[in-house]
């Protein structure tokens, strides 16, 4: 099908694009790449489109000190490479393969799917478990959030009318640490069913620090909270791992129920995907 | 209406638009370049991929009037101005890499994207298939298809001076 009519703004500057939201009409056109087919499918009519494509800077990614800075127009293939460095990098490399095909991760952004919150999408998911803040500008100048309290349920997030989501702050992992990634889906190019992310410091032998983060595990991105209690201070042997997996499926996880795949399902799927990221982390760093 | 200047295909071209339309839509129903096609409007099969500013893109997905001053590259302008086909075409051919031929556009333009900013993807065999599920084909099944663009990457990269593979 084709859109309904709306109105096109293409702003230069921060300034154009937050005037523009403040009417409570008007949406953020970033990638389009899930926007412009829900507009498609008119199961969104936007009044009026603000198009942050052309506002420079806002493709910004930088390091500075031990903080990695996202901008509203990084595009999912930036992280395809190797711009962002140390074990931080490879996991979001890792991470970047799962998400859609080739031309949709050339327009398609990580801020805009972190503002569109599909249930299994994984970005929010690597957000929330590594803690990272996201600021938000508004009328009324910017505040800033932690991705744990801006996930509130499927395409629900704490974004205000009217705010643009302006920047995310990722810490960088320290050297040394172990990354994994697991995925299950039906094709190549589909959205996951699940999937699992781990990051392992180990010092002497043992799990210093740890996060685990569940994609569509719930109604929202969750940090694995038991199976990294179920990690910290054991050797990251095949016991721990499997504690940690056990931890992820039956505490961790809140599956809903879907047609294809039930509750115990879920559930014993995610066990087996946190058990398969954690080995990657062990054996593959 | 909105006026928005591009180029397709080495051709300017100056477009009045609803800001509602697609690439997708100018390209076939302003422009009059029907090669390229519409499968889902959901970004889905990649029947409408072209090459913007030389990045393959869903077509589909993003408006005419994003594109103002934007280089344009449908499948019309993939064969020399003599006619002389593109490698890519030469080798789809060859290889059987189509059989209704709605899909093909898209693949083209895929495969032309990659080739062009580095022919030597076609060596490492997981890009090259990762590359191909970004689209559908419903007739061929999609073997043709990738020894079709690995052996037009191989002349490229014999064009192009490098070494192609024993
Ligand atoms: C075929 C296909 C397969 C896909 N597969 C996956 C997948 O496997 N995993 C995955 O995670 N995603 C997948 N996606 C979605 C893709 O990642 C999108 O790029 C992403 O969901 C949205 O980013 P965008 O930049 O395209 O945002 P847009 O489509 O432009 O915007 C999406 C929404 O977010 C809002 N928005 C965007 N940026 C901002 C901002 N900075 N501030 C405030 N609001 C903003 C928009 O107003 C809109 O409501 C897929 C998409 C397609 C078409
Ligand atoms: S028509 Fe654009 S991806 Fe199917
Ligand atoms: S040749 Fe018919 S869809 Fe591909």
């Amino acid at each position: 099908m084709k859109p309904a009519p709306f109105e096109y703004v293409a702003a230069r500057t921060e300034d154009d694009v937050v005037a523009a939201l403040t009417d409570g009409h008007t949406e953020v056109l970033a990638g389009g790449q899930s926007l412009v087919l829900e507009m498609n499918y008119r199961s969104r009519r936007p009044a009026r489109l603000v198009d942050i494509n052309r506002v420079p800077g806002f493709d910004r990614l930088a390091t500075g000190g031990d903080v990695l800075r996202v901008g509203p127009l990084v595009r999912h293939r930036a992280f395809e490479g190797d711009a962002v460095p140390g074990p931080l990098g490879v996991l979001l490399r890792r991470v970047v393969r799962h998400i859609a095909h080739p031309p949709i991760r050339a327009r398609g952004t990580m801020l805009g799917s972190l503002a569109y919150a599909h249930p299994a999408a994984e970005w929010p998911a690597v957000l929330t478990a590594l803690g990272a803040d996201l600021e938000l500008a508004g009328r009324d100048g910017r505040r800033t959030i932690s991705a744990g309290d801006f996930f509130l349920g499927p395409h629900t997030t704490a974004r205000r009318p009217g705010e643009l989501l302006a920047e995310a702050r990722l810490t960088l992992l320290p050297a040394g640490t172990r990354v994994g990634f697991a995925e299950h889906r039906r094709t190549h190019a589909s959205f996951a069913q699940l999937a699992v992310l781990a990051a392992v410091t180990l010092t002497g032998g043992h799990v210093s620090a740890v996060r685990v983060g569940l994609v569509n595990a719930a109604d929202r991105p969750v940090r694995a909270h038991h199976a990294e209690a179920a990690l910290l201070g054991r050797p990251l042997d095949d016991a721990a791992i499997t504690a940690a997996g056990q931890a992820a499926g039956a505490q961790d996880a809140d599956p809903r129920d879907q047609p294809y795949a039930g509750l115990d399902y879920q559930r014993h799927a995610v066990a087996v995907l946190t058990r398969r990221a954690l080995a990657q982390a062990r054996d593959e760093g | 209406m909105t006026t928005v200047h591009l180029t397709v295909n080495g051709r300017p071209y100056e477009l009045d638009v609803e800001p509602r339309r697609t690439l997708a839509d100018a390209l076939r129903e302003d422009c009059g370049l029907t090669g390229t096609h519409l499968g889902c409007e959901h970004g889905v099969c990649g029947a409408c991929t072209v090459l913007v500013d030389g990045t393959a893109v869903r077509s589909c997905l993003m408006f005419a009037v994003q594109c103002e001053g934007a280089r344009i590259r449908t499948v019309e302008g993939l064969a020399a101005d003599d006619g002389t086909a593109h490698p890519l075409q030469d080798a789809f051919s060859a290889e059987h890499a189509l059989q209704c031929g709605f899909c093909t556009p898209g693949f083209l333009m895929l495969a032309a994207g990659a080739l062009e900013s580095d022919p030597e993807m076609v060596r490492d065999d997981e890009r090259l298939r990762e590359l191909l599920t970004s689209n559908l084909c419903r007739c061929t099944g999609y073997e043709a298809i990738r020894r079709a663009v690995e052996a037009a990457g191989q002349v490229s990269m014999r064009d192009t001076g490098a070494t192609t593979r024993s």
